[in-house]
């Protein structure tokens, strides 16, 4: 203990007293310890960035920007490209959002808006909270034993019938995007709705109060008026279930079907970065490991804008709508 | 006094536990292990002959993981087991890689089929020789395409894509059957497609691991097509395709037809018994047979383990061979069996 500079404020006598040295050696050591832990952690990211980072190198430096624009993989040759990939992630957990995201939303309404008593809500809100704790492999399971073969015949009707369309344009074999998709959808729809419900009760209730004050209905109060209010907090549930469904990895590599092939199709078979990775790590050889941490760092890269833009999205609205700034 | 009581109940129940696993894991302790990793095109028959082997022989225990001709090799030839397993043979690069030499014995052989998932489809499925190198080269991608109807005329062909389903890691299954299709069909000699372990399948195709992992993608998928052992085939009941062999003839996968294809086999060469028979010509020979290959090194510094090893092998080769049929492989023709006898008995320990 260098010195303690509430020891010269010390007024003999006073019913009040300074800090003792022992209670300023504490919150010193616990603040040195909360800095100690957060550096670790931000080490520990810049130390998996750097490591992988350094794996991909050789990768990264035969291969430069063509990896992400070229579309074989051929290990037999050690020619590698991730554009079909990245179209499979990106489209696989655009639409997942789109789904995912419709129902999160409407479920976070639901709950929010004084349509349930509200023990019967904390019921309904603790249910999908539990979507977030089943496995994702048991969701894969799911996919593959119940998904598929339930909606095959709908997709194989809507090839048959309505081909033309790009994205009817194959049939559904089995595992493919579509059923990808839709358990993609109910993995991300309780980070949806519970964000989206966080934002949804920040809005202050006098103004859903101006708003009945004003003549509008309920539905008016509610779409007009809540869900623009609270639209930054509600845009970065999206951004954030947009970057769960990003990594998903488990459940894909069950249900995707594993295809290098880039199609606007909902029912043909793809690939993400996640289950490529999983899938061709545990028996690649030196080259293809170079190429799948290149890999692993555009998923990684993807990912972190995803989540930064997210969570600064979320940061924004939250100070604009309690009115802090 | 109740809580000391129970966990004193605990404690003793604990230690019987542990005193009753440590006597019979003494007593069951084998003496002898042997590690194997490959193929997994004869895995079903390996453990079988392992099951049977080790209940007459206690005092040896034998694992096998099957992890694919690919990372077996590489485990083989990195010397992180006491045997190998593939489908197909060595390269010379990684013979010379081996400083202990190698021993490549026949261990089982079996058909390669093209499996396939049509549902309401009756009769049987013929594909000719010009027809299934080109569906698994991602050119014919519907079965009501022309050339797939005007073969089965009886039947109606579904308007569904196919679902082309290969493997994902390196395999000597792949490789028997790609050496085939570069036998038969001119799009498989380069440049874009080659035989090998791995192939650069075309984009469409799923890709799954193992032949299990094949079998049971075709399982769940409509209208798919892949290439397994017959065995693999057999017990998920997936129907199997007729092919057009040599002779023009369309021929099932029977253990007879297969037994014609292997008769034809021929050495290329004998001093390692490299067997292909890449494209039979006999009218009733099935078209893709393979032999696969048990890897053994040509000397063991742990004289019991290769004794032990040669032993297991010289029992697979005669007591083995007929394990396989009910699993749908091949048992080997004589001459090869004593071929590989002789071979087994020039390992040294």
């Amino acid at each position: 203990m260098a010195s303690n500079p509430f020891s010269a404020a010390a007024v003999a006598g006073a019913i009040t007293q300074p800090p003792t040295g022992r209670d300023y050696l504490v919150d010193r050591s616990f603040r040195s310890l909360a800095l100690v832990g957060a550096v670790l952690i931000i080490a520990l990211m810049a130390y998996i960035l750097y490591e992988i980072g350094g794996q991909a190198w050789p990768a990264i430096s035969k291969y430069h920007i063509d990896f992400l624009t070229t579309s074989a993989w051929n290990v037999q040759d050690g020619v590698f490209g991730i554009l079909p990939v990245i179209w499979g992630t990106l489209y696989s957990s655009l639409l997942a959002l789109l789904i995912g995201g419709f129902f999160g939303l409407t479920v976070a309404i639901f709950l929010s808006q004084d349509f349930l008593p509200p023990r019967l809500a904390f019921v309904f809100r603790t249910i999908i909270e539990m979507l977030a704790a089943i496995p994702s492999v048991v969701f894969g399971l799911w996919g593959i034993f119940v998904v598929i073969p339930a909606i095959r015949p709908v997709a194989n009707w809507l090839h048959e019938s309505f081909g033309w369309i790009p994205f009817f344009s194959t049939s559904l074999s089995g595992p493919g995007l579509a059923p990808a998709t839709i358990v993609l959808a109910i993995m991300i729809l309780p980070t949806v709705a519970a964000i989206s419900q966080d934002a949804l009760n920040l809005v202050p209730y006098r103004t859903k109060e101006a708003a009945y004050g004003m003549g509008a209905t309920r539905w008016e109060a509610i779409l007009k008026v809540m869900v623009p209010t609270a639209a930054g907090g509600i845009f970065s549930a999206m951004v954030l279930g947009f970057g769960r469904a990003l990594g998903e990895t488990m459940a894909l590599a069950m249900l995707i079907g594993n295809s290098n092939t880039i199609s606007l199709s909902l029912f043909s078979p793809a690939k993400t970065l996640a289950s490529l990775l999983a899938s061709n790590f545990p028996e690649a050889g030196p080259i293809e490991v170079e190429a799948l941490m290149y890999a692993a760092l555009v998923l990684l890269l993807i990912t972190l804008i995803v989540n930064i833009a997210g969570i600064g999205i979320l940061q924004v609205t939250q100070r604009r709508i309690s009115g802090k700034s | 006094m109740r809580s000391i009581s129970l966990w004193a109940a605990v404690a003793a129940t604990v230690a019987s536990v542990v005193v009753a696993a440590a006597t019979t894991s003494r007593a069951a302790e084998p003496e002898i292990w042997v590690q194997g990793a490959g193929a997994t095109f004869p895995a079903p028959l390996y453990k079988k002959w392992i099951d049977a082997y080790t209940k007459s022989h206690p005092g040896v225990s034998i694992t096998y993981d099957a992890v694919g001709s690919g990372e077996g090799v590489s485990r083989f030839v990195t010397g992180s087991v006491d045997f190998g397993a593939s489908d197909s043979p060595l390269t010379e690069a990684e013979v010379a890689r081996v400083t202990r030499g190698v021993i490549a014995i026949p261990g089982t052989a079996g058909m390669i089929v093209a499996a396939y998932n049509l549902p309401g489809l009756t009769g049987e499925l013929k594909l000719p020789r010009d027809v299934y190198p080109d569906v698994f080269a991602g050119k014919i991608t519907r079965w009501d395409d022309p050339r797939i109807q005007a073969a089965n005329p009886d039947i109606k062909m579904p308007k569904r894509n196919i679902a082309l389903v290969a493997r994902l890691d390196g395999s000597g299954t792949t490789d028997a059957f790609t050496q085939h299709l570069a036998a038969v069909s001119e799009a498989w000699r380069g440049p874009t497609l080659k035989p090998g372990r791995l192939v650069n399948w075309p984009g469409t195709a799923m890709l799954a691991r193992g032949n299990e992992g094949v079998a049971s993608r075709i399982k769940i998928s409509e209208g798919a097509i892949g290439y397994v052992e017959y065995g693999f085939a057999k017990r998920l009941g997936l129907p199997v395709a007729a092919l057009q062999n040599h002779a023009g003839e369309f021929v099932r996968p029977t253990d007879k037809a297969g037994q014609v294809a292997l008769a034809e086999g021929k050495a290329t060469r004998a001093q390692d018994l490299r067997l292909l028979t890449l494209d039979p010509d006999s009218p009733q020979a099935y078209p893709i047979v393979t032999f696969s290959w048990l890897l053994v090194y040509g000397e063991y510094k742990d004289g019991r383990k290769g004794e032990a090893l040669t032993n297991f092998v010289t029992w697979g080769l005669t007591e083995g061979q007929v394990l396989g049929s009910d699993l749908g492989y091949l048992a080997l023709p004589p001459p090869v069996v004593s071929r590989g006898q002789a071979a087994v008995a020039g390992v040294r320990f």
